[in-house]
């Protein structure tokens, strides 16, 4: 396992939102199999790291890197990241009015592939993935997240990862606003998206989508960035005792640098 | 007619690929400039009645004595004594296709027109070149039913009495500058006549081509549905680009009897140095439909704004439109609608893009009169802009003499937005795709009232327009 080249590297990664710096240097690396929880409390960058490494124009990255399977991605569009198989679970998936759930995933699916995927073969994977989120077919007849409830937009997340199949998932705040059903499917999703050949970066507040999904790793992100790491216990940990004993450490951590 | 405008090359839409023009001599080209001795060599070329030249003299008298509109786009550039009034290319309108001069039936061929008459998807067909009709066909049981589709001229001679009937009842001569000015040189155009309780069941097409330089087209048409009759009426427009301006100012008059249900659907793709100048009325009687849907891609500048007049109770107006401005383009389009009567309806649907510097102005009025309790009216006008130096506009004009009435009014006005942008583009989408589907999704509503055939069209036709604008 050691020997595995690492997925997904993030290195000493900077990011700046409105002149501002977010991350800190932040560095990472997920290989194929693994699972990564990123944990952190409000205001500790979460969102920032997300939206950076899918290539938000907002977001400016400032210094260090990112490799996808050994390749650079920072200079890439978000289009050719998408392509080049990095995933992002919004938080706030965007309604597109207009334009069904049905047309943007068969655009999406054709240009991650590089080609038109053919109509039954699209049917077949969509309604397989539809049945295992429990999502009724007359769902991608729906404008793209036009009037989706909470979890219903996170579910439709959930799809496009399973229709995509990414070599890198980042998930942001997948678990944030969803009862504990949704979270049930919703987890169940990402377990049967998730395989040997794929890594996941999961970023959240709490500690709960980690009963369903196990994490190898889990980080602790404060002040952008980490301060901690270690195993699935320190995720009990820090529900036990909140982010407090970790906020002084980065004070002195921060100021020391 | 030469403008000012004409001095610097006229930068044509990307992509406008219906530029070409055919290089022949006209059988009948008129001098530029408009007198009287213009609309009386019409008249005479037409052999009209009487009637009908007094008409047009009195029409000329109109234009003259009435200012330019000042309230909509830039007209100062039109020069009226630099245009054609009147060309015609054949002295005929054919109705065996093949009776057609070739090197008009290659236009359309280009065009591709007579291709969806052949697959059956057309009641009957319609082609206007230059100021003369050139060919009319429909569907023989449609015309054993008593439906009559032919060119104006033709109904003229044909059918005096009905068209004497009707002939500006709708707009009359001296309504507006510009209809004034179609009454006046008016030729060419489609007559339709639709016998009481008779459906037609797929769509009547007209297509118009300008094909002459600093040449006016000022067709004029005139629809009657009888009562409870049924009818789909659609035309496209497109024209050469030539370094000066042509004119296109048409007058479409329609009478939806009671009961009678008429769709009117115009695609106008005009190369953008038609200045595309229309008034489009009907008049809706007891529990008649009478939906407009109006397409406008083309022109330099187009003021268009098609009006339903609700006159007795039940009657129910409805405009779908969308327009779109790219470069060196100013779309002026929108609707109007009177209520006249109680307890009628109407539905405005209005969606604007503006792009590459493109302007789109929504200029809309609702009127209830005094007395026409029950109405009931919901106006809806968005406009997405693709980028910051592009322009939109919304008039929307409510003139409520009524209390009792039911009315909805929204409207927005937004830019492709970053996060609908980010992502599409997170799915692998490039920008350019992605834009195109926010603006498919934008005028989805409009497109999906369409024939699928003219949907595939419009859609084909807003995405080349972009295909210049972005990337």
């Amino acid at each position: 396992m050691t020997a595995t080249p690492p997925l997904f590297e993030i290195d000493d990664l900077q990011v700046s939102v409105a002149d501002k710096q977010i991350v800190n240097g932040l560095t990472l690396s997920l290989r194929p199999g693994e699972v990564h929880a990123i944990m952190g409390p409000n205001g500790s960058g979460k969102s920032t790291l997300a939206n950076s490494l899918m290539g938000h124009p907002r977001y400016t990255v400032t210094g260090g890197d990112v490799h996808l399977q050994g390749e650079s991605v920072v200079e890439m569009s978000p289009d050719e990241r998408a392509r080049a198989g990095l995933f992002l679970a919004f938080q706030y998936p965007t309604d597109i009015p207009g334009v069904s759930m049905i047309n943007f995933l068969r655009r999406a699916i054709s240009a991650r592939r590089g080609e038109e995927i053919p109509v039954r073969e699209f049917r077949q994977v969509l309604n397989e993935v539809l049945g295992r989120l429990q999502m009724d077919e007359q769902f991608v007849r729906r404008y793209v997240n036009d009037g989706f409830s909470g979890g219903e937009k996170k579910r439709a997340e959930i799809l496009q990862l399973g229709l995509l199949q990414p070599l890198v998932a980042v998930m942001d705040e997948t678990d944030s606003g969803l009862d504990i059903d949704a979270l049930r499917i919703v987890s169940e999703g990402i377990n049967t998206f998730h395989s040997d050949d794929n890594a996941i970066l999961l970023i959240t507040h709490y500690q709960r989508i980690l009963r369903y999904v196990q994490p190898d790793h889990v980080h602790v992100l404060i002040g952008g960035r980490i301060v901690e790491s270690g195993d699935a216990s320190l995720a009990e940990r820090l529900e036990r005792d909140g982010y407090e004993p970790f906020m002084e450490r980065t004070t002195e951590g921060v100021l020391s640098s | 007619m030469t403008t000012a405008a004409s001095e610097a090359p006229v930068t044509p839409r990307s992509e406008y690929e219906f530029g070409f023009h055919d290089d022949v001599e006209a059988l009948v080209k008129l001098p530029k400039g408009l007198s009287r001795e213009v609309v009386n060599t019409i008249s005479d070329i037409k052999e009209e009645p009487d009637w009908m030249r007094r008409l047009r003299l009195k029409a000329l008298d109109h234009f003259n004595a009435r200012p330019m509109p000042e309230w909509g786009g830039e007209l100062g550039d039109i020069d009226f004594n630099d245009i054609h009034y009147y060309v015609r290319a054949t002295d005929r309108d054919e109705s065996d296709w093949e009776d057609v001069p070739d090197y008009i039936k290659d236009t359309y061929d280009k065009l591709g027109i007579p291709e969806a008459e052949k697959q059956g998807l057309l009641a009957g067909v319609g082609a206007q070149y230059d100021s003369e009709v050139v060919y009319h066909n429909i569907r023989e049981d449609l015309e054993e039913k008593g439906v009559l589709f032919l060119g104006t001229d033709q109904a003229l001679r044909e059918y005096p009495e009905l068209v004497r009937e009707y002939f500006t009842t709708v707009i009359p001569a001296n309504d507006n500058k510009f209809a004034a000015l179609n009454t006046a040189v008016w030729s060419g155009g489609s007559f339709i006549y639709v016998p009481p309780g008779v459906h037609v069941d797929i769509p009547l097409q007209a297509y118009f081509r300008i094909n002459s330089e600093d040449m006016g087209q000022f067709e004029r048409t005139l629809i009657i549905a009888d009562e409870g009759a049924q009818v789909h009426y659609v035309e496209g427009c497109t024209a050469p680009i030539y370094s000066s301006d042509s004119l296109h100012s048409a007058v479409v008059e329609i009478v939806c009897k009671a009961g009678s249900n008429v769709r009117y659907t115009t695609i106008q793709n005009w190369s953008n140095n038609v200045y595309n100048l229309v008034t489009k009325r009907a008049m809706a009687y007891q529990d008649a439909v009478m939906t407009w849907v109006d397409g406008n891609l083309g022109s330099k500048l187009t003021m268009k704004y098609p009006a339903v007049y609700l006159m007795e109770p039940g009657a129910h107006g409805e405009v779908l439109s969308i327009a779109s401005a790219g470069q060196g383009q100013h779309q002026d389009a929108g609707a109007k609608i009177v209520h006249a009567a109680p307890n009628t309806t109407s539905v405005i649907t209005s969606k604007s893009l503006s792009m590459d510097g493109g302007r789109s102005t929504y200029r809309g009025l609702l009127k209830v009169y005094d007395g026409a309790d029950g109405c009931r009216s919901n106006v809806r006008c968005d406009a997405l802009m693709l980028d910051e130096h592009s322009r939109s506009d919304t008039y929307p004009v409510m003139e409520i003499d009524e209390k009792k009435v039911d009315i909805g009014h929204e409207a927005t006005v937004s830019k492709v937005g970053d996060e609908q942008l980010f992502y599409l583009m997170a799915r692998g989408l490039s920008e350019e795709e992605a834009t195109k589907m926010i603006v498919n999704g934008f005028v989805e509503p409009i497109i999906k009232s369409l024939p699928l055939e003219y949907a595939v069209e419009m859609n084909r036709l807003i995405e080349l327009q972009m295909e210049g604008a972005i990337g």
